[in-house]
């Protein structure tokens, strides 16, 4: 290998980007099949089959929903502000990739002699001996997601429709309030780990054979913070910014074809993106037995660990109804934001005296 | 009240029918079995290889939907017969009066229930489409 590039052989870079890569495809893949379990988990908890027929057990079924819509009319309304209308898909697309790059899939593994970091946002700097990432992480995260509401509330000011409007109205209201209690929870598992960068907090979370989760210390924490991200990402049962029975479908009323389905896309990636987010904060991210001797393993507890999230996500769909808005707001507000901030303390005199 | 409680309920409650065998039938592939009085297409009963009916006129006016047209005639024995008996299918409303009312056991209904054509004219059966398939 002849070229190097600051210092580095060029199979590093190729292997920097196969990496990300990697990571990205599995997203995209995540996503597509996401929806077809979703579609299989709800329809056998209510006893039916979901699809069946497109493929062995409708296995293809993520393939030719995208064929459709790809082949779909592209429809833009006449009294749409065209700009923001075609540029709000993208906004709410792109944070919800581009937060994984700082969640940390695995340890590190050896190629070709360099360690790679398993972390799309991460080095292995040869002279320190020591990976290094993103040292604010989790602060990272937390302003992407914020990003993502932008594209809602831009798709339903734009397409200059009431159902749309109410859409990305009830969407602003709902995630501002509900990132304060998601925030505010994780504050907690900071002040733990005395860390923001993601890759440390997984460390300090691979005592007792990998078992030393801060779900055990901080269960209230968790819980709290995997429901508020729910309400953030506009799952089901805090769907009220496209909820069905009463606008139509939301924010993405007069979306159609390819526009459509980046919402959709945005939806399942921001699902799967606060399950990572959730694994790495309180279950132990890629750590399990054997996981710092074997490599291999530490992305399959990873990714197993974020299924599981997923299927839970899946099974609150199938079994909880939308609450109302006025309910949605009490939950957020008189009682999630006061349990944050009562853990917060909490941890706080409990660390002090520990 | 416990706001909790309900929740892992319905989540006990969704997990247990996720194993539970699904009550879809795969339509095409598995045929439905059709109950022993479904009412479906109606067939004309044969006696002595010809129909039984009689012309009686009982079935079209019992028949709410009017979806019954007979026209009588005279056979060879000078026993009067339908020489036309028409049941438009789009009119139909599947009630089975006309089997309750026939007094000679002419006409009866068949579990089929496939009856979908491509023109409008195709769902008048008339008498030879209506005779009992032997």
């Amino acid at each position: 290998m002849g070229i190097e590039i600051l210092g580095l052989p060029m199979i590093y870079y190729i292997a920097m980007v196969a990496k990300v890569l990697v990571a990205f495809l599995f997203v995209l893949l995540t996503v597509a099949y996401a929806t077809y379990a979703e579609r299989k988990i709800i329809g056998h908890m209510q006893v039916r089959l979901g699809p069946m027929r497109t493929g062995w057990h409708g296995l293809l079924q993520p393939i030719a929903d995208g064929v459709k819509l790809f082949f779909k009319e592209e429809i833009i309304p006449s009294q749409a502000s065209t700009f923001a209308f075609l540029i709000a898909p993208l906004v709410a697309l792109i944070p919800a990739f581009i937060t994984f790059a700082v969640i940390p899939f695995g340890g590190t593994i050896e190629l070709f002699g360099y360690k790679i970091p398993l972390q799309v946002a991460a080095y292995y700097d040869t002279a320190a001996g020591q990976v290094f990432d993103v040292n604010v992480g989790i602060l990272y995260i937390l302003a992407m997601s914020s990003l993502g509401v932008y594209g809602i509330v831009l798709a339903g000011w734009s397409s200059n429709s009431k159902y749309s409007l109410m859409g990305g109205l009830r969407a602003s209201a709902q995630m501002i309030s509900y990132e304060l209690s998601a925030a505010l929870a994780i504050i907690a598992v900071f002040m733990l780990a005395g860390t923001l960068s993601l890759n440390k907090i997984v460390e300090l979370q691979s005592g007792f054979g990998g078992f030393e989760w801060y779900i055990f210390k901080q269960p209230l924490a968790a819980l709290m913070f995997f429901i508020c991200s729910l309400a953030e990402i506009n799952r089901t049962p805090f769907d009220l910014p496209e909820a069905e029975t009463e606008l139509v479908s939301g924010f993405c009323t007069e979306y159609s074809s390819m526009k459509y389905a980046m919402f959709f896309m945005a939806e399942y990636a921001n699902m799967i993106t606060v399950c990572a987010i959730t694994t790495t904060l309180f279950l132990g991210g890629w750590n399990g037995p054997f996981a710092v001797a074997v490599p291999i393993l530490g992305p399959i507890y990873f990714v197993a660990k974020v299924y599981f999230l997923i299927f839970l996500c899946m099974w609150i769909r199938a079994t909880v109804p939308r609450y109302r808005y006025d309910q949605l707001m009490h939950l957020g507000w008189k009682v999630f934001l006061p349990l944050a901030l009562v853990n917060i303390v909490v941890t706080g005199i409990i660390g002090y005296f520990i | 009240m416990n706001p909790i409680s309900p929740i892992i309920n319905g989540l006990a409650i969704t997990l247990k029918h996720m194993f539970m065998k699904p009550v879809t039938l795969q339509y095409p592939d598995e045929r439905p079995k059709v109950a022993a009085r479904f009412r479906g297409l109606h067939a004309l009963n044969v006696s002595h290889n010809k129909a039984k009916c009689v012309a009686c006129y009982l079935c079209p006016t019992v028949c709410p939907a009017k979806c019954i047209t007979v026209e009588a005639g005279e056979d060879a024995n000078h026993d009067k017969y339908a020489a036309k008996y028409e049941i438009d299918m789009l009119r139909c409303i599947f009630c089975g009066y006309c089997v309750e009312a026939c007094p000679v056991d002419a006409i009866r209904m068949t579990g089929e229930f496939e009856l979908a054509n491509y023109h409008r004219k195709d769902f008048i059966y008339n008498k030879e489409r209506l005779l009992e398939k032997k």
